[in-house]
């Protein structure tokens, strides 16, 4: 057949058929079995021209509201941030694309160095000393400290906060049920973490505390006063952040944390309904040894010249196979550059800026609704989110806010019985003022 | 390539220099240091770059020019299969609908992109013959421990607790061994017979009622197809375990055998090898995991139903595993491979399978008087040579991978797998013209030429890359792995 991916002529077909000595190519299939042999063609939908997929599938996404066309209320650990138009245009280049894992460094110098700049940004934003190259997301990276706290520790039990993304929370479970190691979730008090229960809870056999700062609900958890209970007890403190919140919050690593995990995806990747985003895995120089997945290293070549590898291998699945420290291979290298030049562009200023931008809006979001006479769940101090209060089902009020051209927030009775006719709503830099107005205004009409 | 050494972007900044352009703050300013408790606002900016938007683009073409990837040149990375990267599915997942949507909207506002992961599914399904198929994990090795917890939830949902060991060949993927550790599993290893096939006898010799698992790749990793399968799944089956397929390799068999028929229980794919989402310099990938009916309870919810046309995740599933990752998996990478799926159709993937085999066996048969061949009969869509006539000769198989480095080419997997000698893993893919495999064999040829004549000249290549071979030890033995600013 002729397919433009597919350079073979009938020619060359027969010319290679020659060489290999055979007639056909069928002959080079005669080893499979008889019995398991697939006969005929998949019973797939057929081949179409570029032109008509286009077609096809630009009208299967038009189908989705996209928050490009609706300003979007909806965050929850995935953000309608703004997007530095190079990103793109880095990305593509398909030097970067369609490369794969940098295993020949001579001729992946520009791979390597990337990733070096990238475990330093992470570093510089979170505080702690060594960043790996990128986790799958921010959930398994949560999970990947968890086991790695286990193993650090020889400790069988994990205390993770409620207060942790609910699905993050999911993921940590399904690790630690592989290795056996047990789950105890600390109980909320007013949207944080209930520190007098971490104190009844934490033991001699709790490997890590997870936390998430800015937490799940938006509130920013008070790490200072965590801290010590966590050490006090022997267990590792790990710590679950927005990288965007840290251009304006402390970031973990002065504050006593020994692993700092989360998402990169509010650094110019799309939300893409859910994936790829970009974890990041970021650790205290005591713990270098035991990180999960690439490392970039900085050496020498015989002529003395800078450039970058690839080390600390022996950690890896592919040289220590069931004795390494995890099983990841492919990580998201490509988001991670593109994280790396959202952090390039927005750098040391705008960091700052767009933090001190999302809380500041997020602030006028507040005022606004309880100004409108709307109930703000808890407070304290927010970031990206608060916790409103509604009389009428959020699924209802979502769908009202849809018709004005906006997505609402996330409908927290999903994940947390007692915050029934609660909804989470966020803001970024990105909404304007006239939108959060809109928005408020359109909550206050649904509410009447 | 350039070989000029290229600054990092933190030797670049100048203070004072901006690359973003940001909404201007239209509500009213606040101050931090009143909301947040005390010691929480950050006072030290964290040490970004502050460069100019040119700055960058300059820096990162400059990085570019300095990597080798498929559209720089023939890239035959054995069980890698680095095929050419259709450029329409960059396009298509660069739609708004689909990279700017929210995993959490309403179903009603994402019916578009359930239905391409519903049908993706479908699709998926009928090329590896399973009964369902979960797109939630993230890459093959994610892929790797789902299917084993899945196996893990069967047996203990049976009251069969004894089931702690997952047994894998020896020339299997490291990612086996360290899933099969991560899910909680013993690993034994089966030894290959001289065919380069497992061996049947001592597969024999280690199952028992402990076994959980056998994990396969099909074909092996030296591009062999295991012709005893059915033996292999009665042994596996016969003891109670289940048999695990590895679809790394699935580019060799499309349309030929499929797992499901081959009686594998749960198989996982990779999509950015087989179905073209690009290798993105290590990610990201998608790992999909089908499954036969005894395994569907286990899957990681929500799982996808199509009810009167409309889609739904499906979150009531109380013997699922849970969730192997936040939201639905990589649906940007899902969307790419949906996308090259159907731009082939049932006609294209036959072919594909065909043409990389045939690309493979030629190569193969090129190649053969000038190395030595370990498993002489017809490969599938990758082989491995073996270096030892040449190491003989003073010259080993990284030097000669270096020295292809000078001709443009990245060099084949090397060192692997671990049962041979020496080991050189070349998969060509079925997008490359006898013209490229054809001059890559040449270079083959004249490197194994230079062994005998000139070793040198091989033994210290690279001569063209922007920088020569690197001191590995030094960085693993004083690890450097973030920029500190000179003092």
């Amino acid at each position: 057949m002729k397919h433009r991916y597919l350079p073979m002529t009938p020619q060359d077909e027969k010319a290679m058929l020659d060489t290999i000595g055979i007639q056909s190519i069928e002959e080079l299939f005669a080893d499979i079995p008889e019995k398991v042999r697939f006969k005929g063609e998949y019973n797939i939908k057929p081949a179409k021209s570029e032109s008509s997929l286009t077609k096809e599938l630009s009208q299967l996404a038009a189908k989705n509201a996209d928050s490009n066309t609706y300003a979007s209320f909806l965050g929850a650990g995935v953000y309608d941030h703004y997007k530095p138009i190079i990103v793109d245009h880095v990305i593509s280049r398909s030097e970067f694309y369609t490369a794969y894992t940098p295993y020949q460094p001579e001729i992946s110098q520009g791979e390597l160095q990337a990733i070096f700049e990238f475990q330093t940004m992470i570093s510089e934003l979170t505080g702690m000393e060594i960043a790996n190259s990128s986790m799958y997301d921010g959930g398994t990276a949560l999970a990947e400290a968890g086991m790695l706290a286990a193993g650090h520790t020889r400790r069988k039990k994990i205390l993770v906060s409620r207060a942790v993304h609910p699905e993050t929370r999911a993921v940590v479970r399904s690790y630690a049920l592989g290795q056996s190691i047990a789950v105890e979730e600390i109980p909320l008090k007013d949207g944080h973490t209930d520190l007098e229960a971490l104190k009844n809870m934490i033991d001699d056999n709790t490997a890590v505390v997870m936390i998430q700062y800015p937490n799940f609900f938006g509130q920013v958890e008070n790490l200072k006063e965590i801290e010590p209970i966590v050490h006090g007890a022997g267990a590792l403190f790990a710590v679950s952040s927005n990288p965007l919140a840290l251009g304006a919050l402390t970031p973990p690593g002065k504050l006593g944390a020994d692993i700092t995990v989360g998402d990169a995806q509010p650094f110019g990747i799309p939300e893409a309904f859910g994936g790829p985003h970009c974890g990041y895995f970021a650790v205290t120089k005591a713990l270098m040894r035991k990180v999960p997945g690439r490392l970039v290293g900085e050496t020498t070549d015989e002529d003395g010249r800078r450039g970058f590898v690839l080390t600390l291998q022996a950690r890896e699945q592919h040289i220590r196979r069931d004795k390494a420290t995890s099983n990841i291979c492919s990580n998201q290298a490509l988001n991670a550059l593109a994280a790396s030049v959202a952090m390039t562009a927005l750098g040391k200023e705008g960091t700052k800026e767009i933090a001190i931008q999302n809380i500041t809006k997020t602030y006028y979001m507040k005022q606004q609704l309880k100004a409108a006479g709307f109930e703000i769940a808890f407070e304290g101090a927010h970031f990206n989110e608060i916790v409103v209060k509604t009389d009428s089902p959020v699924k209802k009020l979502n769908a009202s806010l849809l018709q004005k051209g906006m997505i609402g927030g996330y409908d927290l009775g999903l994940s947390y019985e007692e915050f029934e006719g609660h909804v989470l709503v966020a803001v970024t830099e990105q909404r304007t003022k006239e939108e959060i107005d809109a928005f408020v205004q359109e909550m206050g009409a649904s509410h009447a | 390539m350039h070989k000029d050494n290229q600054p990092l972007i933190f030797e670049m900044t100048k203070e004072g220099r901006v690359g973003y352009s940001l909404p201007e703050l239209d509500v009213p300013e606040i101050d931090l240091a009143e909301l947040l408790p005390e010691g929480l606002l950050r006072e030290e900016a964290a040490d970004l770059p502050e460069v100019s938007e040119l700055d960058i683009m300059r820096h990162y073409t400059a990085l570019s020019k300095r990597n080798h990837g498929v559209d720089s040149g023939f890239y035959p990375l054995g069980s890698c299969t680095m095929k050419y990267n259709p450029k329409i599915n960059e396009s298509v997942a660069r739609y708004s609908g689909f990279a700017n949507i929210h995993p959490l909207q309403d179903e009603s506002t994402v019916q578009g992109a359930m239905e391409l992961m519903y049908d993706l599914q479908e699709h998926l399904k009928e090329i590896t013959g399973m009964d369902e198929v979960t797109l939630q994990p993230a890459a093959g090795a994610h892929g790797e421990w789902t299917g084993l917890m899945m196996i893990r939830a069967f047996h203990e949902a049976n009251g069969d607790m004894k089931r702690t060991k997952v047994i894998v060949p020896d020339s299997a993927h490291g990612t086996n061994p360290a899933s099969a550790t991560v899910a909680g599993f013993e690993t034994v290893t089966v030894k290959s017979n001289e065919h380069g096939l497992v061996d049947l006898e001592d597969l024999k010799r280690v199952v028992g009622e402990d076994t959980a698992a056998l994990m396969l790749t099909n074909p092996n990793t030296l591009g062999l197809f295991e012709e005893q399968i059915l033996e292999m799944a009665a042994i596996i089956h016969e003891v109670g375990g289940k048999l695990y397929y590895d679809g790394a390799n699935l580019n060799a068999v499309m349309s030929k055998a499929r797992p499901g028929d081959m009686g594998f229980d749960v198989v996982h794919l990779n999509l950015h090898k087989t179905f073209t989402g690009p290798h993105g310099g290590g990610g990201p990938g998608s790992g999909p995991v089908g499954v036969n009916k005894d395994l569907l309870p286990y899957l990681p919810k929500p799982i996808l139903i199509k009810k009167d046309g409309v889609f739904s995740f499906d979150y009531d599933r109380p013997q699922s595993i849970g969730r192997v990752k936040p939201f639905y998996g990589n649906f940007g990478i899902n969307v790419r491979a949906y996308t090259y799926i159907r731009s082939m159709g049932p006609d294209g993937l036959k072919a594909v399978t065909e043409y990389a085999v045939l690309n493979a066996n030629y190569m193969m048969r090129r190649l053969q008087p000038h190395f030595d061949l370990p498993y002489d009969r017809h490969c599938k869509h990758e082989f491995v040579l073996s270096g030892r006539r040449q190491k003989k000769m003073g010259v080993r198989t990284l030097d000669m991978a270096k020295r292809l480095l000078d001709f443009g080419y990245h060099p084949p997997t090397i060192y692997f797998p671990i049962n041979v000698e020496e080991g050189m893993m070349i998969e060509p893919t079925e997008t490359e013209s006898k013209e490229t495999l054809d001059a890559f064999i040449d270079a083959m040829i004249q490197i194994a030429r230079e062994v005998e004549e000139n070793p040198e000249i091989v033994q210290d290549a690279p001569h063209t890359t922007v920088i020569k071979r690197l001191d590995e030890t030094k960085a693993a033995r004083k690890p450097v792995l973030r920029y500190h600013k000179a003092e």
